[in-house]
This record gives C-alpha cells, structure tokens and sequence, in this order.
C-alpha cells in the first residue's frame, strides 16, 4: 500500500537560510558568485540585497522530497522555476518554508506539487517531483 | 550573441569526475542533510554547472550576466561515492526575449556507458 494519498497535503517543513549557508553551499556546490556572498556587489548589479542561489533553495527542497520519498534514491523527477529571489540580509535567518500536494497516484510513483515560500512570498514556480513508490 | 550553429550539439566531457565521499558528504553537510552514501537529488548541479559555464563561456557569453531560470532533473540511477561519470552537454535551446539571452542546457552524468543523471539548466544572460 502506498505510504500516500492522493491530494493529500504533506506536512511543512521550515529551512533556515542565512549567510553561513550560503558560504557553506558555494564552497560546496564550486558555485562562487559573489551575488549570493558579497553585498556590495549585488548591490552593484542592481540586486536589493545578497540573494540564495536558487540551486541552494532548490536544494532545500530537494532534501524536504527526500525525506517524504523516505529515501532520497526514491526520488525520480526534480523541477523547478525560479521565480522570486530569496533575499538574505546580513545577521537574518531567513525562512524558507517548505510543503507539497500529492496530485497523482499510481501503482509505481507518486507526482507532487511543491510549494515553497519566504515571507508568504512564491519563491519557486512549476515545483515538482515524481518519487518511486 | 550564442551562434545558432552550436544549438543542438553535443559537446562530450573530456575528462572523467569520481565522486567522492568527501564532496557528497560536504555538499549534504551544506544542505542541512544527515551523512549518506547517497548523493542528495540535487548534487549533480557541482558537475555539470561548471561544465555548463566553461561551455557557455567558450562560446562568447558573460557568466557573469547569468541568472538561473529554471532547473530539472531525471535521476534514472542515484549517484554514490566512488563512481566515475563524464559529462556530456547539449545545448538544446537558444533565445533572444527583450534582449535577454536564454539557453537551456541538457547535461548527461553517464557512468559505465548509461545516463545516470540528466540535468536540464535555463540559464539567463541578462542585457
């Protein structure tokens, strides 16, 4: 029996974001741009403030369908628009917060709607995945 | 501008990359995620990005312009420590909307002669 039901709601989870994590993730990710670490120049570039890459905030997400897939081998499909930016000032935890929709069912996966925000906001668009049941 | 000649090629990784341990281990640690084997769903961005940027960039477009548009992935076997892919790019779109340059890139991790990993990057050279 699948550990899902269709159009059930999964549970939300937040994610701190912070400029720690952002330093963590581009010594991690070889993903250097000083847009997501250095203020003064995403300033310069017209940014309002440091931005997360969108692969960190993907990766967030990417670890919340892990954890509903019960394994993060289970998780087949992965997709997302950026839409907004997710805005991290200095010395602020921002929160991401994080849930998804089951919105079809089969004998073998399992689609999901995910929906992430900050501050209310959209963060990320299309988001979905596909998890081998 | 992308010349439109290169749309639809594929340009194969010369090297090969071995996934380490180490480098799955840090790029979970970075994510918040517990120790494991397993690579985290995202982690074949730390591949075929920078091989995506060097593609891009041979071809005349600023990295530095970049915005990410959009990302997906189709994982038919999930990465684990000590295996050795290369990775083939593949650039299947190319676009001008309001001066912007939008260019998606297909990426394939291949290990032992299969796809284990596509990736596809949107990636926005802004005006």
């Amino acid at each position: 029996m699948s550990i899902f039901k269709i159009d059930e709601e999964l549970p939300a989870k937040t994610y701190i974001i912070n400029r720690a994590k952002l330093v963590a993730y581009a010594n991690a990710s070889g993903d250097q741009n000083p847009i997501h670490q250095d203020e003064a120049f995403a300033k310069s570039v017209g940014l309002e403030n440091v931005i997360a890459h969108g692969m960190y905030t993907m990766g967030l997400v990417g670890q919340y369908v892990g954890r509903m897939a019960t394994s993060s081998a289970k998780v087949k499909e992965f997709s997302a628009r950026f839409t907004k930016p997710v805005v991290v000032p200095a010395d602020v935890d921002v929160e991401l917060v994080v849930s998804a929709k089951v919105i079809e069912l089969t004998d073998e996966i399992a689609r999901l709607e995910i929906t992430a925000t900050c501050n209310q906001i959209k963060v990320l668009g299309m988001a979905k995945a596909v998890i081998l049941l | 501008m992308l010349n439109p000649d290169l749309v639809g090629r594929t340009f194969e990784g010369a090297t090969s990359t071995t996934i380490t341990a180490e480098a799955i281990a840090t790029f979970a640690q970075a994510l918040g995620e517990p120790e494991t084997e397993l690579a985290s769903p995202t982690f074949a961005i730390t591949i075929s990005l920078e091989q995506s940027q060097s593609l891009l960039e041979n071809s005349g477009l600023d990295w530095s312009r970049v915005v990410h548009g959009d990302q997906r992935f189709l994982i038919n076997k999930p990465l684990v420590a000590g295996v050795h892919v290369t990775c083939n790019s593949t650039i299947e779109s190319a676009r001008v909307v309001a001066g912007n340059e939008i260019v998606t890139v297909r990426s394939d991790l291949i290990e032992n002669d299969e796809v284990a990993v596509s990736s596809w990057s949107t990636l926005v050279f802004r005006a």
